[in-house]
This record gives C-alpha cells, structure tokens and sequence, in this order.
C-alpha cells in the first residue's frame, strides 16, 4: 500500500455526545483508497455513532470528515451517496412482499427506467459472481440473499467507499466466505471498505488495518494479520479475557427435557412455522441449537417456554406431559426461560428491578401470599441477583431500562438462574453484550449445568455454541437437524446445515483451529 | 438560538407530577385570553370558575357532590386505561348501572328494610359490568376494538333509558311527564353531614380509590394490570394472560360506573329521568388522566372537575358566562396536559446550529 496516497477518508478529532454519555470523544483515523479497514469494538464502543456521521445520519460535535482530503461536511445519507459513500446496515430495509428489483428501485435517490435498472443489476450481478433472482420475492430469500441486494445497492452507485456494518452476524460460515471474495475484489477495483465487526477470526482474514475503539475512544490502530485474536481481544475489552472454565470428562444424568414431534404451524404471513422438532436433554447437559436468523428460533422459545401451547405430550418436562401448560405452570414443573428481547419480553423497561423479579420468579420463590406482592421478598431476592451476578445498578429500585444491555441481560440470567430450575432455555444470552459481561454470562451458564440442571441455547453465534454445548443441532426453516456431539463435528457440516436448501456446496476456508472457540 | 428536544436519560418523576399543575395553571392564562377576546371579563370568568367554589365554604358541599361521580368512574378508568384497554363508554355502564339498580328500586318499591339500598348498589355494579362485558366479549372472541364498542354502547344505553322511562317503567302518577317513581327512604342515599347535601356516596368514592390503590400497588391483579398495560409480550412471558386482563379491566371499570350510576340515581336525581346523562362518564375520561391514572390522583383530579362544574354555574349567574365556558376549559385541560407530557421524556436543549460551522 502506498503511503503517499492521499486518504480517501480522513476523520480528525471527532466528537459526539449523547445525554450522560460520551459517543465518541476526539476519534481520528484515516481510510486509503483500496484499502479494508477494520473498526473494531465491543457494543457501546462508539462505532455506529461514528459511521453514522460518516453517513451523514448524524452530525458530529466537534471534528472534521475529510474526503479525499478535502473538508466535508455530511448533511445526509444523500450528500453522502453523491460522495460516493455507500453503507450496507446490520439490519435490512426491505419490504417483503415486493421483489429484489422494486426493492432496489426504492432505495435509489433518482428514478432509472425498470428495464435499465434491471441490466444494470445483472451487470453488477455478473461482475462480482453474486447469485441473485431480481425478479425473486423477498420473502423468499434466505438472509445471506437479502444482505445482498442490500449490497448492490451499494454497488449499483459506485462507491468509492463501502460501509460494512456487522455484515456476517446473519451469515452461515459458506455465505461469509462469498461475501469475503466480493470484498476483496472491491478492494482491488480501487473501493476503500470500512468494516465494522467484533469477530475478530474475520478482521485477521479480510482486513489490512484495524482501528480498534473504546469507550468512545481509538485505542489502538494495527495490522490485523501480526497481531493474534487474543491481543485485539484485549485492547477492545481493555482487560484480560477469560476463558470459560468447564470441568473435562462430563457425564449426564437421565433425561430431563424431552421434545417431540413438536409442530406449530405458521401464524404470521411471513413466519416461520415448527415441524416436528424433538430433541432430548439431560440432566448437566448444554444443548445448542444454531441456525441463522428467522429459521424458528423465537417460535421455538415461545413453544418452549409455554407462551405458546401445544401438544400436552410434545414438552416433557423431568417426565411430565407440559406441552398444554402456561408459562407459569411450566415454571412450576422447574422451567425458567430467557426470551432473546431483553427489553419488552424479558423485562419490562418502564418497571424497577424488583417488580421484574415478581414477573417471573413470584411463584418460585414464595414472593405472593393470599393474592398480595411481598414486595420486601422481592426486593431482598433482586438485592442478591443483582450481588451475585456483578450487575451495575443503584438498586432494586432502579428501573430496568437504566440499565445498559449487558447489565440487563446480567440480571435476567440472574434472575432465572437463582431460582435453581431444573430446565433453562435461553435464547441468545449473549447478543449486543459486551465481552466482560458475556464471558460471566456463560461462565454462569456452565456452573448451573454441573448442577445438574438441563440447559438449552438457541444461538445465532456459533463460537457461542461451540464453546459452551456438549450437543448441537441446528434449526432450518422451522425443522431442526439431528444432535450432533460437539468435538466430533465440523464448521463445514454445521454451516452447510445452516444453509439448508438455500446452502452451496461452496468450499469453505475457516476451519475450527483459526476461530476464537474455546475448546471445551 | 435554537432549542431542540432531546430524549431524557429517564423519564422524569418531578415532571410527572409538575405538568398536571402546569396544565392547569396554563389553562386559566389562556382561558382568560381567550374569553377576554371573546367580549366576556377573562379574569372574572377564571375567578369565579376556579376560584369561587374554594373560597366559598357553602358551595364545598356542592364540589363533593359533583366529585363523587367523577372520582369513582375515574378510579375505574384508570385501572382499565392501566391495562391499555381503552374504555371511554364509562357513560353507557353509568346509565346502565343506574337501570339496574332502579330495577332493583321498582322490584322493592313497596318494601322497607335496610337491605334494600345496598341490594341497589350491587345491582349497579352488576349492571355496569355486565354492560362492560359485552365489549371484553367482542374484543377477546373476535378482536373487535374497544374503543368502538364503548363508545357506541353508550348511545344504545341512552335510547333504553329512554324507552324505560317514557314506556314500561313510567311513575302512573307523572302526570304524563317521563320519570320513574321516586325512591323510598330506604332506597336513597342516606345524608351524612347534617344540614348539607353530602350523601353516603361521599365516603363510598374515598374508600373506593383508597381500596383501588391498594389492589394496583400491592397485589398480584394489580401488577399484572400494569405488566400487560406496560409490555404485552414481558407480561405473556410473565405468566398473565392478556384476555383475562381485558376482562377484568373492563369489569372493574364498568362496575365502578355502574356503581356511579345508582349513586347518581339514588342520590341528586331521586329517579331516574331522559336527563339523567350528564356526561360524568366523558368528564371522568379527563379526570383519569389528570390524575395521572393513579387512584389518589384521581382524587384530586376529580375535586379539580368539581371545581370547574361549580364554578361554571356561578359564572352563569355573576358574569353570564355561557356553561358551555367549562366545556371548553376542561377540555383546554386535557390538551395541555397531554401536550404537555412530551416534558415526561424529554428536555429541551438549545443547539448549535450547523450552519453557522464552517461548511466545505
């Protein structure tokens, strides 16, 4: 790379600040033209503050975007676009009952004949060897699918620099390897990329330099490919990391959560229904159940967890039929569940801590007598979870949506696991929580297995799965796999399990010993 | 200079309690304004409506009868309103529950005992509640929207006390007017404070927002009123399910109108008549939000109403204020506290505005 380029993009002291918070505080950093560049950082680092005024979605507070070396000013995504900067978001924008070219149509800032537009998606189609229907609907596209028309989007304005934002999350390992050879190929065409992640096995195979942010804050700016995972892991948390400790040579007791031929048909127009699905686990077992999003997942938790009924004998819960059972009968039985939505499913925002302990732990812990709150049982409960577990708050009576997402997550799986259930199920315990707070959470979810409970994860992320499950399946458009014994399986097989009838038999480049996996 | 509005960290408790008073305050500057444009003396007309009633220690007795109606239809409200089921046909289970309960009146006319009057009581909040679970039924079986089905059972309740009072159930001695018979002593509420109007119905609207208070803070009904009210899917998880809190959110509302109702009925009418809907059913929707859908603010709230329906009739008399005057200053009440809560979450900020920055 020739340093005496100039920058395609520079930043200089950028500042942003939020009430009580400080987005980004004097960030500077430069993109070269060509160049794959990593913004790497934990959640609430900054980094979506940052690209969002790259982007012009908001506008920095001090601190100057330099483009090409000239001082810009960024009024909107549309100022934004005529630069020549074009962003692909973590979550897509499309509408699912129209097609990939009336999608793409919408999202374009001046109006292009259809027959035009539609040659001129093929075009881009062919150059980068992206397998795409425009005439497709989106419902029926796989995520992978989906991030793509997003990607042409891009393309279709020939950016001289793309934004990646969290682009693998929703990828199977086959789709991520695709999207890498797209990249590159931008890349040599001259296309700067910023790319945005916290996986750090990704950064080490993609990308040239890496900024890593935070609190707000660049800490470190370094080649990826000298420097380990383990020491960019360090910079971004700014601690040292812990491994999950698990005890080796694990034995399982009987059978404690018995599914089978679990079935709910679909309810939404573009939901996903559950067919047959059995699984069985035992006592001190952790069952994984991968899968990209949208395949069943959140159906499964609410037929799991009792919010949505079934088949009495299809859920058994240490022998007995639950199927039929409330949520609060099931709790009753020894199930307590953690939904994915922390905020509005799994706690309620608006109320204090101790009020989200009577939510779900009233029962279990004898916090109602004669029809009354024993509002002192719940405060001295959500006084020890919140001891317990490490989490930052000012008390029972601080309200749940004060909390940041990896202190909320820490109180529900808190709150859940101290009422010592003989089955858990958690769906993804760890999204959108930072490092520190994610390595307690599983530390916490190993320890309630070697006592004997069963415990369920329904994960997006694999490294997740890998590092805490002893068995793993995964789920597909509603229909889950055959388990399969952790150790004995490889990312290939997985990933192309993930892909379903959307996969490609495309050969795949990461292989377990290069991910961050800790092995068990 | 410019400000903007920026979302509070939290939302704010001090600001909850404050804009209530603000509105309220607000609305005597504007009202005064207002009627002061409209040829009338503006301050005269702020006095007498809000002020007058508290000043004058004979007319304190005429504020807790307007109140009482007000507070316990309210309280019922605010339970509902809590659960986010939208109740605003508190007026059609307030003409209903006063049917049933003269029902009860007419069925024990020629009776005497003390067990009458509290027989008419329940038959109020039977029939309020029964007239509240034809919504809870439509809403639960078949999704139909609440706020429809209220609002429209309230016409159909008037054109029944209508036919009742003109038809079948017509005092033989009205010569010809429509009205039922008047309630026996046993039948009627008992005065409390000698030498004033205030009946037993006084008391009843205190205990009963004491009594909901209690039930919202400290039971299980309560908190499951408030988990589905705050997050449908949080309290479905929780355990509660939604159905069963629409109904008993509409029970416990069209009971508490029910109640109002034969109180109303029992009390300042007498009997019942074609002009026994007042529109304390509507009001109430005002006075339940005033108070901050809480029972003891209601309370307040409802004195706060009172206040303005006395002090409209002196304004009548003193400075020929049409009454239509407190429909509009009620009404001016609601938008400004309402308007008035985007203060709750958020805060202005002033701006530096981008323009004045260097620009490339």
């Amino acid at each position: 790379m020739e340093t005496s380029l100039i920058p395609r993009l520079e930043l200089v002291g950028i500042t942003k600040r939020f009430p009580g918070v400080l987005a980004n505080d004097n960030v500077g950093f430069s993109v070269k033209p060509g160049e794959i560049h990593a913004l790497l950082g934990e959640n609430g680092a900054g980094k979506s503050t940052l690209v969002k005024m790259i982007y012009g979605i908001m506008q920095p507070d001090a601190g100057e975007i330099r483009w090409n070396g000239q001082r810009v000013v960024v009024h909107n995504p549309k100022a934004a676009r005529k630069l020549g900067v074009g962003m692909v978001f973590q979550h897509f924008s499309l509408f699912e009952a129209m097609t990939v070219l009336e999608n793409i149509a919408l999202g374009l800032d001046s109006k292009v004949p259809a027959r035009d537009l539609e040659a001129r998606v093929r075009e881009v189609l062919k150059q980068y060897g992206l397998q795409l229907d425009p005439h497709r609907t989106v419902s029926t596209l796989s995520v992978g699918e989906r991030q793509r028309i997003e990607i042409v989007r891009a393309l279709l304005l020939n950016p001289s620099l793309l934004i990646m934002d969290e682009p693998t999350s929703v990828l199977t390992p086959q789709e991520v390897d695709q999207l890498f050879v797209v990249l590159r190929q931008l890349a040599r065409e001259g296309c700067s990329i910023l790319y945005i992640s916290h996986k750090l096995h990704e950064i080490k195979a993609l990308c040239d330099t890496a900024t890593i942010l935070r609190g707000g804050k660049v800490v470190a700016t370094c080649d990826p490919k000298v420097e380990t995972s383990r020491s960019m892991a360090e910079k971004m948390i700014g601690a040292g990391l812990k491994d999950v400790k698990k005890a080796p040579g694990r034995s399982f007791g009987g059978d404690k959560f018995v599914v089978e031929g679990l079935t709910v048909p679909r309810t939404e127009a573009f939901g996903t229904g559950l067919d047959s699905i059995s699984f069985t686990v035992r006592a001190g077992e952790i069952f994984g159940i991968a899968g990209v999003a949208g395949n069943g997942q959140s159906e499964l938790l609410l037929a799991l967890d009792g919010e949505v009924q079934v088949q009495p004998e299809a859920i058994r819960i240490e022998g007995k039929a639950a199927g039929e059972l409330s949520p609060n009968a099931r709790r009753r039985l020894g199930l307590c569940a953690v939904p994915e939505e922390r905020n509005g499913h799994a706690a309620i925002g608006d109320f204090t801590l101790a009020d989200n302990s009577v939510l779900t732990a009233r029962n279990r812990l004898g916090m109602v007598t004669g029809g009354l709150i024993r509002a002192g049982a719940a405060k001295t409960y959500t006084g020890k979870v919140i001891a317990d577990f490490a989490v930052k708050a000012l008390g029972p009576g601080s309200t749940a949506g004060s909390l940041s997402g990896g202190n909320l997550q820490k109180f529900i799986m808190g709150r859940e696991i101290l009422q010592k259930p003989s089955v858990l199920v958690v769906s993804q315990p760890t999204w959108g929580v930072d490092a520190g707070a994610a390595a307690a959470i599983h530390q916490s979810i190993v320890e309630l297995a070697q006592t004997g409970t069963a415990v369920v994860i329904i994960s997006q992320d694999l490294d997740e799965l890998l590092a805490l499950c002893d068995t793993l399946a995964v789920i597909n458009g509603g229909r889950l796999s055959a388990p399969m014994r952790v150790g004995e399986v490889s990312i290939e097989e997985i990933g192309l399990l993930m892909g379903g009838i959307h996969g490609t038999a495309a050969e795949t480049h990461i292989v377990p010993g290069e991910r961050d996996a800790v092995p068990a | 200079m410019q400000f903007q509005l920026e979302k509070r960290p939290a939302p704010s408790r001090t600001m909850r309690i404050v804009t209530p008073f603000a509105a309220v305050a607000l609305t005597m500057v504007l009202g005064a304004i207002v009627f002061t444009l409209l040829g009338y003396d503006g301050l005269a007309a702020v006095r007498e409506i809000f002020f007058t009633p508290l000043t004058n220690s004979y007319k304190w007795q005429d504020l807790a009868v307007k109140a009482t109606p007000l507070v316990i239809i309210a309280v019922g409200l605010s339970v509902s309103y809590r659960a986010n089921v939208w109740n605003i046909g508190a007026e059609g289970q307030y003409i209903v529950g006063a049917i049933a309960g003269t029902g009860v009146g007419l069925l024990t006319h020629t009776m005497t005992g003390p067990w009458i009057f509290p027989l008419m009581l329940l038959a109020g909040i039977a029939g309020g509640a029964a007239y509240a679970a034809i919504p809870a039924f439509l809403r639960t079986q078949f999704k139909v929207n609440e706020i429809l089905t209220t609002l429209m059972l309230t016409y159909v309740s008037v054109q029944l006390l209508n036919y009742l009072v003109f038809g079948p159930w017509k005092s033989p001695t009205s010569m010809g007017q429509p009205q039922t018979v008047l309630f026996s002593a046993d039948q009627s509420q008992p005065y409390i404070i000698p030498g004033t109007i205030v009946q037993v119905g006084t008391p009843i609207a205190i205990v009963v927002a004491l009594l909901v208070w209690f039930v919202m803070s400290r039971s299980v009904f309560g908190f499951q009123v408030r988990a589905v009210g705050a997050s449908p899917a949080a309290a479905r998880y929780g355990g509660f399910s939604a159905n069963r809190t629409v109904w008993l959110a509409l029970l416990v509302s069209g009971g508490l109108a029910g109640l109002a109702g034969i109180l109303e009925a029992t009390g300042p009418f007498g009997r019942l008549v074609p002009q026994f809907p007042t529109n304390y059913g509507f009001t109430a929707i005002i006075v339940a939000f005033l108070g901050r859908l809480h029972p003891l603010g209601v309370l307040i709230a409802g004195t706060a109403l009172a206040i303005t329906f006395v002090g409209g009739e002196v304004a009548q008399t003193t400075i020929q204020l049409p009454f239509a005057a407190v429909g509009i200053f009620q009404a001016m009440m609601l938008f400004l506290l309402l308007a008035g809560d985007i203060f709750v979450r958020y805060r202005f900020k002033r701006s530096v505005p981008e323009a004045t920055r260097a620009a490339a």
